[in-house]
């Protein structure tokens, strides 16, 4: 049967043909999805752990039992999941284990665009590089397969243009027949100490050498012989633009991105005129190349910044570029936070009281946006907290009194908490604003641990937040409504003038948390005319329901759109002359 | 089957259903026994940015994008990114737009203004240009919220698809209980190009 299949929708059915027994990821753009829809698959295990280090753990569990385990992530999760990954290389695999790795270059949605492919390196395991959907199902089944066959994790990367594009996919059953998973006892594989992981270290350096003389046969590594003027070495999307662009080249196109095929590039180098690598990002395999003492051409014409396009490629190989019709100017659209988010009142309260923020990664980052400015740093999950404590340390008492770290529920849970452990342990004398929407936001309203659901539904422990801070040794801690601005401002400033460490936690819901009796909509509000006296005041949140409708010279008023107003009430408590109230 | 690639962008705001319209659009390339590629950006999409959906169909597709410059059929739901999206297209190119002008944050704030007579500036260079005026005709059909379907029917009649392709496609992807007004709604839109 054919169906029109995401990348990570043929990610999440190769693991259900594949046999997988669990699929466990912390969402992350581009990748989210495939844990998503793995739930359309009841055989299968599926959950969203607290982090992507606890995931690949997860994993690893599952496959040390004989169970076939898919973990997900986004590249930067694979920082957080490094730790095990790099000694799971050691000990290799029971049952399969397939660790997905969606990259982000040109950072369609991410803090940085690394090129995930230097971990397979790094960590001395294989990785393959899948070019459409359909190839996107095939690789995770044989992913599945390597990894049993040569007791390795096997990583899969995939860019935002492969995760995030559609093609036509022929779906089969799933396998039948594999081993149930059962305790094993074998510390000599799976005790990584010192006398156990030297002995382990020489298998991994085999391993990588078996598997690049064998991928030179592997039907996923292929030569594709047009004219001889022109060789391309490429892999993943880039492989789409390069037929695209140039059509008459002959190509290899590499399914296994690491180990390389030394032997087959070495064929193919010597059955073309010029040799060529196309790959976003990293010269990765170009510098293999060039170490192979072959002579090519990658990074002199194409970028180490930014993705592919077929327009990039044409620029860099000098072909005629299209005519494009230019455009004049035009007024921007950036992403917003909703009509009604319970952030917007929260972030317009920093602004005011010139609060230095240590920022973090969630819907709140648009926070940096204008008119609420209110932004400062923003390095990466659960950032926010360990900088403000690096910051206070230092600074004049005044100084440091400004100094608050904003981090949402989920990012709090990831690895926030650590770093709050980290600041009650050492008093650190700042204040810490946990923005609790009940929702793991930004990446389409995904379940945490603080939620009360599972990735499949099922209600499950919500962990008590207030709780935990008091457990972790908080002495100050304080819940306050964000839609009420005059507790915003009273309550923040009061803890930035606080010489300790200390907690506010929000306690109002992302407004769309579709879940019944989570979010409801407040009373619609309206701008009344005659009382509107044009001063703009309202216009400071931000709110994509309020619209400044312009009149003669600077006159204007404000107007709200009935469809879009979730009747938050923040607007209403700026307006010092009540021409905002309740619509009729 | 000629080698042909058709190339189709689908621009708009986030939340105004871009998405939807694009998986019908594919489905229906599918069905028709076409190769297809769809493509877009994912997570900003809620968030009320400018959302591009690319769609591609012919013998073999290879690239996901719409190379630059060589977009067949811009389907804009919102006049200022229709408008923005011109430099996505060939020269000729066929151009639907939604008659809708959603103002972005500069504008709303009364920092920037909405700029004034885009369809009279689009018509100019693409005189292959259908101006669709979407919610009113969907209102008429009986959901406001069709109006995409109404476009999705003005550009049907800009491809080289049988209008049961199209059907069978709606009929897969809308909900049972809004089949009637979306399709409805299509054959209104598919009476306008």
């Amino acid at each position: 049967m054919k169906e029109i299949l995401s990348g990570n929708e043929a990610i999440a059915r190769g693991a259900y043909e594949a046999g997988a027994k669990v699929a466990c990821a912390y969402p992350g753009t581009p990748s989210t999805e495939i844990l998503e829809n793995i739930t359309r698959y009841p055989e299968i295990n599926s959950s969203w752990a607290t982090n992507e280090k606890v995931a690949l753990e997860v994993g690893i569990g599952a496959s040390f039992t004989g169970a076939r385990a898919l973990v997900t992530m986004k590249h930067v999760g694979v920082n957080v999941a490094a730790d095990p990954l790099f000694t799971l290389s050691y000990t290799g695999v029971n049952g399969g284990l397939v660790l997905v790795t969606a990259d982000d270059p040109e950072l369609h949605s991410s803090q940085n665009e690394q090129d995930n492919r230097n971990y397979a390196k790094f960590a001395k395991v294989p990785m393959l590089e899948p070019s459409d959907s359909q190839e996107c199902l095939s690789f995770t089944k044989l992913a599945f397969e390597l990894s049993e066959r040569y007791d390795t994790p096997v990583m899969l990367r995939t860019t935002t243009r492969i995760s995030h594009a559609k093609s036509v996919v022929e779906l089969a059953e799933r396998v039948t027949g594999l081993a149930e998973p059962q305790l094993v006892k074998n510390p000599a594989k799976y005790v990584m100490l010192p006398g156990n992981a030297r002995g382990r270290h020489y298998l991994v350096e085999e391993r990588i050498v078996t598997l690049s003389k064998d991928a030179c046969s592997m039907p996923i590594n292929r030569m594709e012989m047009r004219g001889s003027s022109i060789g391309i070495i490429t892999a993943g999307v880039s492989y789409q633009y390069v037929r695209e662009v140039l059509p008459e080249a002959s190509v290899l196109k590499l399914g296994m991105v690491h180990p390389l095929p030394f032997d087959l590039i070495r064929e193919f180098a010597s059955r073309v005129d010029k040799l060529y690598v196309v790959e976003e990002l990293d010269p990765f395999i170009e510098e293999q190349v060039k170490a192979m003492g072959i002579a090519v051409t990658g990074k002199e014409i194409l970028s180490l910044c930014g993705e592919l396009t077929p327009g990039r490629l044409r620029k860099g190989f000098g072909l005629p570029e299209s005519e494009q019709s230019a455009v004049e100017k035009l007024p921007g659209r950036p992403p917003n936070m909703c009509p009604g988010c319970p952030h917007r009142g929260v972030f317009f309260t920093l602004n005011r009281l010139k609060a230095y923020v240590s920022g973090d990664i969630g819907c709140y980052t648009l926070g940096f946006m204008p008119p609420l400015s209110a932004m400062d740093t923003c390095i990466c999950m659960g950032a926010s907290i360990g900088m403000a404590t690096g910051a206070v340390k230092v600074l004049s008492p005044e100084e440091r009194k400004k100094v608050v770290a904003v981090i949402g529920d989920s990012t709090f849970l990831h690895t926030g908490v650590n770093g709050l452990m980290d600041m009650v342990y050492n008093k650190g004398a700042a204040t810490v604003i946990i923005l609790d929407n009940r929702i793991t936001a930004m990446t389409g309203r995904q379940d945490n641990p603080a939620s009360g659901h599972t990735l499949m539904d099922d209600p499950t422990n919500a962990i008590d937040l207030p709780l935990l801070c008091k457990a972790i040794g908080v002495q100050h801690i304080r819940t306050i409504n964000p839609l009420d601005l005059e507790e915003c401002e009273r309550v923040i400033s009061e803890e930035m003038e606080r010489p300790e460490t200390s907690v506010i936690i929000t306690d109002k819901p992302c407004v769309l948390i579709k879940r019944e009796g989570v979010f409801t909509r407040g009373k619609v509000l309206a701008v009344d005319a005659e009382n509107c006296t044009g001063c703009r005041a309202c216009l400071k949140i931000g709110c994509p329901a309020i619209e400044w409708v312009p009149s003669s010279g600077k006159k204007g008023k404000a107007h709200i759109d009935p469809l879009l107003c979730n009747g938050c009430d923040v607007c209403r408590q700026l307006c010092k002359f009540a021409a905002i109230q309740e619509a009729k | 089957m000629s080698d042909k690639i058709t190339n189709i962008l689908l621009v708009g705001v986030g939340g105004q259903g871009i998405l939807l319209a694009a998986e019908i659009l594919s489905e229906t390339c599918m069905l028709a026994g076409f190769d297809v590629k769809k493509s877009e950006i994912h997570g900003m999409s809620q968030r009320g940015g400018s959302v591009v959906s690319h769609v591609r169909y012919g013998r073999e597709v290879f690239s996901p994008i719409v190379p630059e410059g060589e977009g067949d059929i811009l389907f804009g739901f919102e006049l200022m990114e229709s408008y923005r999206s011109l430099t996505l297209l060939k020269p000729g190119a066929t151009v639907v737009a939604n008659d809708l002008c959603i103002p972005p944050p500069s504008v709303l704030m009364g920092q920037e203004v909405y700029p004034a007579d885009l369809a009279g500036k689009i018509a100019e260079r693409f005189p292959d240009f259908i101006l669709v005026d979407g919610q009113q005709i969907a209102t008429e059909a009986g959901n406001v919220r069709a109006a995409n379907t109404v476009l999705l029917g003005a550009v049907s009649k800009r491809l080289d698809i049988a209008e049961n392709f199209w059907l069978e496609a709606i009929e897969r992807m809308v909900p049972k209980k809004a089949l009637a007004v979306n399709l409805q709604a299509f054959a209104v839109g598919r009476s306008l190009a």
